[in-house]
């Protein structure tokens, strides 16, 4: 018999983290050939390989804001607006006083999601500088390829975590079936995120179990 | 403080962290590289070489064996050996090395001689308005005004650092013009032609800023 599912992120929500996921490490294998001198020197054409990663750039940030376009933009918000909540239990988990009850996310998974859309920013952000700078020295800051190199270190570093907690370590790894399909298996939802089944059980089942709290 | 003014505080906050490292993230590297053991300098952004080589691979030339021409609007062109242009003149200086691309090198040490020593040896001509440096690594060029090119610390260098000028920095002969981008420091020069009107230079040619001058926004 199939296992009970819960559906944990949405088709948009996917679709956001499979574009930036595939984006990020397309630019990461032009931007590491540009930045250590062995690789530049090895592979050379540096006009080239600069177009490719300045034209994967163009691709991530159209399909990012065509899947924010045209995706399920109440489903983004509300996830947003979970990640952004950082209640008493999340912040327990994060003093290491476990096991507490979390939501859909964890406190670590909501702290990697606002690193990472901040990062998105500053990442094109700067990127736009870089291309502008060379172009009219008016926008050439000081910081600018220090900041988007400084981003990319502290970037693979979030990635290797992230790859290792969704494919290996054997409690969180089943959570990978919910970025690919949008799924989790119910039973290890209510092991792992106890407080996002209650609720969506609540809101499944408007009907209280008991009297005591019905409005008079 | 509500739970939600939590997570919106980390992510402005990480936000306007970043922004300001739009303007001070090299400060932050470059003193970090300072204290940091040497081995790992290629590793820290924005306060070392990097090499940016526009062909498939870059140009092998031993020192020996180049040949340096000097033509155009001149008196007295010919082909010079790096000897030969040793004879010429041979200055030192100290300058800091700037790239558009947002790192800066201090203290780089030269060797070299200045095109001010080498255009009065040659004769530049009245209406040599020009100095054009074409790379061995086609289609590399790039032009300086005559006027540019006399300022004092502008040179053709074959020593960096106390060691001859490498291949990656483009030994054994390249062009350092401290006061502009890099991009206007040719590397592997083996020809330079005096010409009336200064042509545009390779990364001119895609886009870069005519205007090379070093801004104030290196703290230059």
């Amino acid at each position: 018999m199939e296992p009970e599912r819960i559906l944990r992120f949405t088709r948009t929500e996917r679709a956001l983290h499979w574009v930036h996921a595939v984006s990020f490490f397309a630019m990461l294998a032009t931007g590491i050939v540009m930045f250590f001198s062995t690789l530049a020197e090895a592979i050379g054409r540096r006009p080239l390989v600069k177009d490719v990663h300045l034209l994967t750039a163009v691709v991530w940030v159209v399909a990012l804001a065509g899947v924010i376009g045209f995706g399920n933009r109440a489903a983004l918000r509300r996830t947003w607006a979970e990640v952004e909540s950082i209640d008493a239990d999340d912040r327990a988990w994060l003093a290491f006083r476990r096991p507490v009850a979390q939501g859909r996310f964890n406190a670590g998974q909501k702290i990697n999601t606002i690193v990472t859309v901040a990062f998105a920013l500053l990442f094109a952000l700067s990127g736009l500088f870089l291309w502008l700078g060379e172009r009219n020295h008016a926008f050439r800051f000081d910081g600018t390829g220090a900041l988007h190199d400084l981003l990319t270190f502290a970037s693979v570093v979030l990635v290797v975590g992230h790859l290792y907690l969704a494919l290996i370590h054997p409690s969180t790894r089943h959570a990978m079936r919910g970025m690919t399909s949008g799924q989790v298996d119910l039973e290890w939802a209510q092991r792992h995120h106890p407080k996002w089944v209650a609720q969506v059980e609540r809101a499944a089942d408007p009907l209280p179990t008991s009297g005591s709290d019905q409005p008079g | 403080m509500d739970d939600r003014a939590i997570g919106r505080g980390a992510f402005l906050g990480l936000v306007g962290t970043g922004v300001l490292g739009l303007f001070f993230a090299r400060d932050l590297t470059s003193a970090a590289r300072r204290v940091l053991p040497s081995q790992v300098d290629g590793f820290v952004p924005g306060s070392n070489w990097r090499i940016y080589t526009v062909a498939a691979s870059m140009p092998k030339i031993a020192a020996d064996d180049l040949r340096v021409t000097v033509d155009g609007l001149v008196d007295r062109p010919g082909t010079f050996t790096l000897a030969d242009l040793q004879q010429v003149g041979s200055t030192a200086q100290v300058s800091d090395f700037h790239c558009v691309t947002g790192w800066t090198v201090e203290d780089v040490r030269w060797v070299g001689v200045t095109l001010r020593d080498l255009l009065g040896h040659v004769g530049a001509q009245p209406g040599a308005k020009a100095v054009r440096f074409i790379s061995a690594e086609k289609p590399y060029e790039d032009s300086l005004t005559r006027d540019q090119a006399m300022l004092g610390d502008v040179m053709l260098a074959w020593q960096m650092d106390g060691a001859p000028l490498a291949r990656e920095h483009g030994g054994p002969l390249r062009l350092v013009m401290p006061a502009m981008y890099g991009y206007k420091s040719v590397k592997w020069v083996t020809h330079i032609r005096l010409e009336s009107t200064p042509q545009p230079g390779f990364w001119e040619r895609n886009g870069y800023d005519a205007d090379a001058w070093v801004g104030r926004s290196n703290g230059a």
